[in-house]
């Protein structure tokens, strides 16, 4: 579904990807971990090209994304991103915030689109909410209607950018909730996380990134309890 | 010598008609500058080297000038290149229009700006071009931010249309001059020249004020 090839990222002098060598399969949920500045935000927002890689392909269902031929837009409809900030729209409200997507980007219309607005917001349990506005919503609301704008574009795939860090811990439950669902139905997904515990549970794979590279992945059971790699196992020291 | 008061009345008409006229080239001028201010502050913005930089050198070239200098260009200096007077309201609202171009598209550009990057990446996210992520998402917020400095752009323009008097423009100060070849009460009408922009500036800062904390609200 997505694969990378000899992926690489430099801002300035500061060479944040190293070559990166991914693949993610149909339905897989791929969790990312790793200390803070090793590349994992990056390397996820190199995926959908909101950053440009230096180097090396991403390959997008058999595309090469990465060609300067291919359009952006029609690349990024296919897959959803969560922010660690949200980034809800706040001078729309929330069934616009999630409307906005599907109309003016796939021509659906907008009785359709609020249709399938409000079933996503029914289905990541604030249904009462579709007028309110993101101001007006808890964190943990407003990261669930973010998660509800990127599933209303019918993704193919989802990246998940560390989507519980910004959050309280008494509300980082119910984000973590409505991401366990999607990966029960099969979503195809990419998630960085601190949550340990999570990336055990809904993780089909880990990988361990530092420094810009993987240094180990594979099931959770192995990477998370019996890491091979010292900075793996040093890392697992601090956080577990 | 007292002063006199008495005159006020008598004199009111004709400040008022100069009151009239500075309010319209203010007006016409923020119009103009808003045309221009709004594409120079996307230019500057925008994807385009070439554009960036010319609207750049406009906007550096306009602030680094003084008004006056401008109207001079345009009133006394652009008729003998192309051979043939301009009507000295037509080179204000020129000069002027020009001038609260390059302002306003700093406040434009300043206000695009101000907005989280996330909110652009979240748009484009989702798919929506550029121009679409601008026309939906960042526009209609850049905007609520943009309308405090402007109102204080039209405030500054209210008073220095007052420049434009050099050019035989019967706005309000160069009527006030005209009532004092009549009165010979130079204070008494500077002060009341003076009291009627004060006016002004202050109903619309109040003006102002009150925007911001509504649009606050919405926020």
């Amino acid at each position: 579904m997505i694969r990378t090839c000899g992926l690489e990222k430099y801002f300035g002098n500061n060479h944040v990807l190293r070559g990166i060598d991914v693949t993610v399969n149909p339905h897989e949920v791929v969790v990312i971990i790793g200390p803070s500045g090793s590349g994992k935000s990056t390397f996820l927002r190199c995926l959908n090209l909101l950053e440009k890689p230096t180097a090396g392909q991403v390959f997008f269902r058999g595309q090469c994304i990465t060609d300067p031929h291919i359009n952006v837009n029609e690349v990024r409809r296919e897959m959803g991103m969560v922010f660690q900030r949200f980034n809800l729209f706040p001078h729309m409200s929330v069934i616009d915030n999630i409307t906005l997507g599907p109309t003016k980007v796939r021509g659906v219309s907008i009785d359709e689109a609020r249709q399938t607005a409000r079933d996503l917001l029914k289905k990541v349990g604030i249904a009462e909410k579709e007028n309110a506005y993101p101001s007006e919503l808890s964190g943990g609301q407003q990261q669930r209607v973010a998660i509800a704008r990127a599933l209303a574009m019918k993704p193919t795939a989802m990246l998940f950018d560390e989507a519980t860090s910004a959050l309280d811990p008494e509300m980082i439950g119910e984000v973590l909730d409505v991401i366990r669902n999607l990966a029960e139905e099969g979503m195809t997904m990419v998630v960085v996380t601190h949550e340990m515990g999570f990336a055990r549970e809904v993780g089909d794979r880990i990988l361990f990134m530092d420094e810009g590279l993987i240094l180990e992945e594979g099931p959770p059971q192995q990477v998370l309890e019996r890491p091979q790699n010292p900075r793996t196992q040093a890392f697992l020291s601090k956080v577990l | 010598m007292t002063l006199d008061f008495s005159i006020i009345p008598g004199i009111m008409p004709a400040l008022l008609l100069g009151t009239r006229l500075t309010v319209e080239l203010a007006i016409i001028a923020v119009a103009i500058g808003l045309v221009i201010g709004s594409f120079a502050g996307i230019g500057r913005v925008g994807g385009n080297r070439i554009v960036r930089i010319i609207t750049g050198i406009y906007v550096d070239f306009i602030r680094g000038t003084p008004l006056l200098v401008q109207l001079f260009l345009v009133y006394f200096g652009l008729p003998s290149l192309i051979g043939r007077p301009i009507p000295p309201f037509l080179a204000a609202i020129a000069a002027m229009g020009i001038n609260s171009g390059a302002y306003i598209a700093e406040i434009v550009r300043a206000g695009i700006q101000s907005i989280d990057r996330g909110q652009i990446e979240a748009a484009r996210s989702l798919g929506l071009t550029y121009s679409q992520s601008m026309r939906y998402i960042i526009f209609p917020q850049a905007f609520r931010r943009i309308i405090p400095p402007l109102g204080n752009e039209f405030i500054a323009m209210l008073k220095d249309s007052s420049l434009v008097s050099v050019i035989a423009l019967e706005e309000l100060l160069r009527k006030g001059q005209v009532v004092i070849t009549r009165t010979f009460r130079p204070f008494e009408v500077y002060m009341v020249v003076a009291l009627i922009y004060l006016t002004m500036t202050l109903a619309i800062s109040r003006l102002v004020a009150w925007s911001e904390k509504r649009l606050k609200i919405v926020d």
